[in-house]
């Protein structure tokens, strides 16, 4: 474009220029890939105050209004969009007409001239033989039409005008699909909120209490919302996530989760999710429809698709024993997931924050002992083996129903509990886990409590509270020495002393575990002497619990144990977890004890009008990129005048695939040249 | 009609075989398939018709590799353990005994293909060119066997083996093999094999890793997501797309070792090859201690190394431009085999995204989340539409469009792994 055209140019002109050149084009493109990448890199749709927390407030107030935090429905976003269709359309609507006329025209009015500039061409000093040349062309798939002039006659053939199409096909399908999506976008929410007659809720309320100006009514034509129902539960909204907010979204109808079924694999990975849903009216409460929604399998009712998005606890009642971890004495408890109880214990309020109840714990606990050998070689040939097999042995073990909760004191700090219910089988001894944290990020450390042959922690908890009671240390201290001086041959002081560091031994433990009683040592036993005092001091104590276990027993007005092999490792399994029960965090220790399961499933409502708009825009996409690559569009002339002919050809790609199909039309059509084609100028660049 | 006539005999017998192969399936296993499976049973059937008759070899390959399955398959005897207990399945025909052979087969033919055209040698490159169909045998042999095998370990557990990255990863190898053998066969170049084969020894590579280090290889049931006849479709179109996608990356590359360029100054070329040193060294670097020094990045630090090392590579690639002038194909073959791959390969994304996307809408709730997969292939899908625009619409050739093509694999590759590794979204089955 020259200068002086341009002084010429109306500024309209120029707009529209500029938006329909593939420059302009291109260049949304990239602005678009390059926003579209912000919005891969920076997670989308967090909560604002994770923002907050991860760039600082500076940042975050430039953050926030650009809408990084929400790029794909930013304002600008969607107006990028909006240009880009702007831009195809005229894009389309500029090069349309010419290309039509393109398509239609045989250009049988070629002169001369331009077809010997053609690089495809080749004269000839002989006549055409048209009774051949016709039928050639048509069972070529060419059509044609033929022009006669001043002693001159031209057949102009083309085939695969179609290519020209799939140009079209393929811009507007992105028109289409553009239309389609911004359709099924948040745009109309988006400019009632800029509008101001909509704004989303940002307070934590429940759904019937948040305001007209966050509910949207069921003439909003699209919508993709989240509700949660428990087991029994109906909704009849959906919420829809809003940058910091939500709006309540009201559905043409109401839905009732009947029941909730989780199936799993051998392996524990989760199989199938299932919702047992009625679709009701949400007047008359009459069920409209009955089905099962599944993952892959949704329901649609009235343009609304019902899918299976998430499931959880939806509040199950659960009982436990309240175990007071002060005096060993227990209590039942009745409380629900999902919820929060107050509970008073020694003088101070606590309140359990009940979370999930998970009923089906599969835990890979890893190969087994034989299965992992340490020597290299082993190592490698175990790895080659295990290459070869497609299924391998796992060590997977169902650890049962778990309930997470905290317990949070009057101060406000919390401890964070995983408690199992089913006892826990190792070498034939039962446990139960229970564990704790301190921080969410934190892993659970687990305090194992031995069960005793009713598969009860009692024995454990009245052994615990023994061993805690200093009351009590003088007579298991005597209970101890009678044993360990019953074959005579030592001293009445020896005795004594006996005594006494079985006493301060069981004080020390009672102080704080075996961390007390290693501290004790580091400050009071020389560096050298300690191992061996650590030694004794350990059998002592080992002793000692025997001895507490049979005093726990006389209180309790039970026969004493019988001591073996298994008692004895029940003894000492009680003596760490006592220990480990010092660092527990709370004054109470709740074992689970039966549960009835709510299940929750979680479901996204969607309706999208634009869906077969943009379906029918990619059919239009796909057939449009078909004919662009696939077709050749390719024309040929056959030019007689004067006993000479001229073939000439194009393509429209000029490529090594137009030099085979002229060498062979030339071939067949003059067969009498003697020039040979591949000696043409080759026409790409 | 007139196409009919032209076929010959063997044409026929080939359609006859497949549609006797589709009804035996469609009558043993119809109760186990929904419609749209028996749809895809009957549209693949008709697909591989079409494939043996627009490319001869398959007539032979495809019912090779089948018969050598279904011995496979029948010597299983209905028992898993028999794969480690029976000598044609243990040393040969078990899926994994085949993927390993594949990658046996898939180093040797890299090996001969170099050999063959640093010697110029016409007998090492036929060599490797059967080496390489080798290769794609067993891994179409270990797709058919890992199929059956997975309804051995549980008849609930069974699904076609393109439902994680070591399933797809095969796939890759498998497709690209075929697509090149394809254009080797055409255009009688078989000296690009050396470039294309590098890209699939990498793959292979990143296999046996997964495999031997990562126990990848171990069938794993479907997660309920992935329990649809879409992933049938899907997930093979989109494999055709990326295997095209790195096929002409390597043609890019192989065309900037044909075109010599303006050479630079002793002294630049000097400091551009000590930076280029230092980015390798870099790299390894990365490649051991970035797991330690970055724990966040997990597996990922071998993917960033590997772009480094990218980096690098394509920093000498600019300096050794036409080094390899004198034993490479004519730079117009190069330059339209890569046009034909990304032509072949961005119709074929095209489908793939659009049949995620109708997946998307089934199993996710809406055709298009902007989940960092779909963007990803999204900006896969820009990037190759503005290659082709500059290439057809402004004439655009060779070096800048050889570049865009190596760079374009990047892209692809962190859109195939990336995504995966660094970015978490609803489509995160291919994590390491």
């Amino acid at each position: 474009m020259t200068d002086k055209r341009l002084k010429h140019l109306s500024f309209g002109r120029a707009l529209f220029d500029l938006f329909s050149s593939m420059r302009f084009a291109i260049g949304l493109l990239v602005v678009l890939a390059i926003a579209a990448v912000i919005g891969t890199v920076l997670k989308q749709n967090e909560p604002y105050v994770n923002y907050r927390i991860e760039f600082g407030e500076f940042w975050f107030r430039f953050f926030e209004p650009l809408g990084l935090f929400d790029v794909y429905h930013a304002s600008w976003f969607l107006l990028l969009l909006l240009f880009l269709v702007v831009s195809i359309s005229l894009c389309i609507w500029r090069h349309l007409p010419g290309m039509l006329r393109d398509i239609k025209s045989f250009r049988e009015h070629a002169s001369h001239n331009s077809l010997r500039l053609m690089a495809h061409h080749v004269e000839v000093d002989t006549g055409l033989d048209l009774d051949r040349v016709k039928p050639y062309l048509a069972a070529q798939g060419f059509r044609f039409r033929e022009r006669e002039a001043d002693g001159m006659r031209i057949i102009a053939a083309k085939k695969g005008a179609g290519q020209r199409l799939g140009y079209f096909f393929a811009h507007s399908a992105i028109v289409v699909i553009c239309v389609g999506g911004l359709l099924d976008g948040n745009l109309p929410l988006k400019l009632r909120e800029l509008t101001g007659s909509k704004a989303p809720e940002t307070r934590d309320l429940p759904q019937s209490q948040v305001p007209a100006q966050s509910r949207l009514g069921r003439d909003n034509p699209a919508f993709r919302g989240n509700v949660t129902l428990p087991e029994g539960g109906t909704g009849d909204v959906v919420f829809l996530n809003s940058g910091q907010g939500y709006f309540v979204q009201e559905l043409p109808f109401a839905l009732h989760l009947k029941a909730f079924h989780v199936e799993h694999y051998s392996t524990g990975q989760p199989k199938r999710f299932a919702s047992d849903v009625d679709v009701l009216d949400r007047k008359s409460g009459k069920v409209l429809k009955s089905a099962t929604v599944e993952v892959n399998k949704p329901l649609i009712h009235e343009g609304v698709a019902i899918y299976q998005a998430s499931f959880g606890d939806g509040g199950s009642p659960l009982s436990f024993q309240l175990w007071q971890l002060a005096g060993g004495t227990a209590q039942a408890l009745a409380a629900q997931s999902q919820s929060t109880q107050a509970l008073r214990m020694a003088e101070r309020d606590y309140k359990l924050e009940f979370g999930d109840l998970r009923v089906f714990n599969i835990e890979n606990l890893g190969r087994t002992e034989q299965a992992t050998s340490t020597v290299a070689v082993n190592r490698f040939e175990q790895a080659l083996a295990n290459a070869q097999s497609v299924k391998a042995e796992h060590n997977l073990r169902n650890l049962g129903p778990s309930i997470q909760f905290k317990l949070r004191d009057d101060a406000g700090q919390a401890v964070e509990y995983l408690n199992y219910l089913a006892p826990f089988s190792e070498n034939d001894a039962l446990y139960l886990l229970t564990g704790l944290r301190r921080e969410v990020a934190e892993q659970f450390a687990f305090v194992r409590v031995p069960l005793d042959k009713d598969a009860s922690p009692a024995t454990f908890m009245r052994l615990r509270a023994v061993l805690l009671d200093k009351s009590l240390y003088p007579e298991i201290a005597r209970r101890t020495a009678d044993t360990a001086f019953k074959g005579g041959g030592f001293s009445a002081t020896n005795r004594q002393q006996f005594e006494q560091v079985t006493q301060s031994l069981l004080a020390q433990f009672g102080n704080g575990g075996f961390p007390a009683l290693d501290a004790f040592l580091k400050a009071e036993v020389p560096d050298a002497q300690r191992e061996t005092v650590a030694q004794t001091y350990l059998k002592i104590l080992q002793g000692a619990v025997g001895d507490a276990m049979d005093v726990a027993q006389q209180r309790a007005g039970l026969p004493t144990l019988p001591m073996d092999g298994e008692q004895y490792r029940f003894l000492m399994d009680s003596l760490v977890a006592t220990s480990s029960l010092f660092d527990y965090g709370g004054p109470v220790y709740l074992q689970p004890t039966g549960f009835e399961e709510v299940q929750a499933s979680g479901f996204q409502l969607a309706r999208a009008p634009g869906q077969n708009i943009v379906y029918l825009g990619c059919l239009l996409l796909v057939i449009g990129i078909y004919c662009m690559f696939y077709l050749r569009e390719e024309r040929l002339w056959l030019r007689t005048a004067n006993g000479q002919t001229l073939l000439a050809m194009t393509a429209s790609r000029h490529d090594a695939e137009l030099d085979r199909s002229f060498a062979r039309h030339v071939a067949a059509l003059l067969p009498d040249t003697n020039e040979h084609p591949d000696e043409r100028p080759h026409a790409s660049p | 009609m007139q196409a009919l006539k032209q076929r010959s005999p063997l044409d026929f017998a080939f359609a006859l075989l497949v549609i006797f192969a589709g009804f035996t399936a469609f009558s043993r296993y119809r109760e186990f398939m929904d419609y749209y499976e028996q749809g895809i049973l009957i549209g693949s059937a008709a697909g591989i018709i079409w494939l043996g008759w627009f490319w001869r070899p398959m007539r032979v390959f495809l019912p090779a590799c089948a018969a050598i399955a279904i011995g496979a398959m029948a010597l299983y005897q209905g028992d898993l353990a028999r794969g480690q207990a029976v000598f044609w399945l243990k040393y040969l025909l078990s899926s994994q005994s085949a993927v390993m052979w594949m990658c046996v087969l898939f180093f040797l033919a890299t090996a001969l293909y170099w050999l063959g055209l640093l010697r110029r040698s016409n007998t090492a490159l036929s060599i490797a060119s059967g080496l390489a169909w080798a290769a794609a045998g067993a891994a179409l042999i270990s797709k058919l066997v890992r199929w059956y095998e997975s309804y051995l370990i549980g008849s609930d557990v069974g699904h076609i083996p393109v439902s994680n990255l070591y399933e797809v990863f095969v796939l890759f190898c498998l497709i690209t093999a075929l697509m090149y053998l394809y254009y080797e066969a055409k255009f009688q170049a078989r000296a690009m094999g050396a470039f294309v084969l590098l890209v699939i020894s990498a793959a292979v590579c990143f296999i046996l890793w997964y495999s031997f280090d990562r126990q990848a290889h171990e069938i794993q049931p479907l997660i309920p997501a992935l329990q649809s006849w879409w992933m049938k479709i899907h997930v093979p179109a989109n494999f055709i797309g990326y295997g095209a996608f790195a096929l002409s990356a390597m043609l890019g590359m192989a065309w900037l070792l044909a075109v010599p360029a303006p050479t630079l100054p002793g002294g630049n070329r000097v400091a551009l090859y000590g930076v280029a040193t230092l980015l390798i060294a870099a790299g390894i670097t990365f490649q051991l201690k970035g797991a330690e020094w970055f724990p966040k990045l997990g597996a990922g630090s071998g993917l960033v190394a590997l772009f480094i090392l990218a980096v690098a590579g394509m920093l000498l690639l600019a300096l050794n431009r036409g080094l390899l002038a004198s034993f490479l194909p004519k730079p117009e073959t190069l330059d339209e085999v890569a046009y034909k791959a990304i032509a072949v390969g961005f119709l074929f994304f095209t489908i793939a995204t659009i049949l995620g996307a109708m997946w998307a809408a089934e199993a996710w709730g809406g055709y298009w989340s902007w989940d960092p997969k779909e963007t990803w292939a999204l900006i896969v899908w820009l990037n190759y539409a503005a290659w082709l625009h500059v290439r057809l619409v402004k004439g655009w050739r060779g070096t800048v469009l050889a570049w865009w093509s190596v760079v374009g694999l990047l892209v692809t590759t962190f859109a195939f792994i990336g995504v995966n590794m660094f970015l978490s979204g609803l489509h995160s089955y291919g994590s390491l």
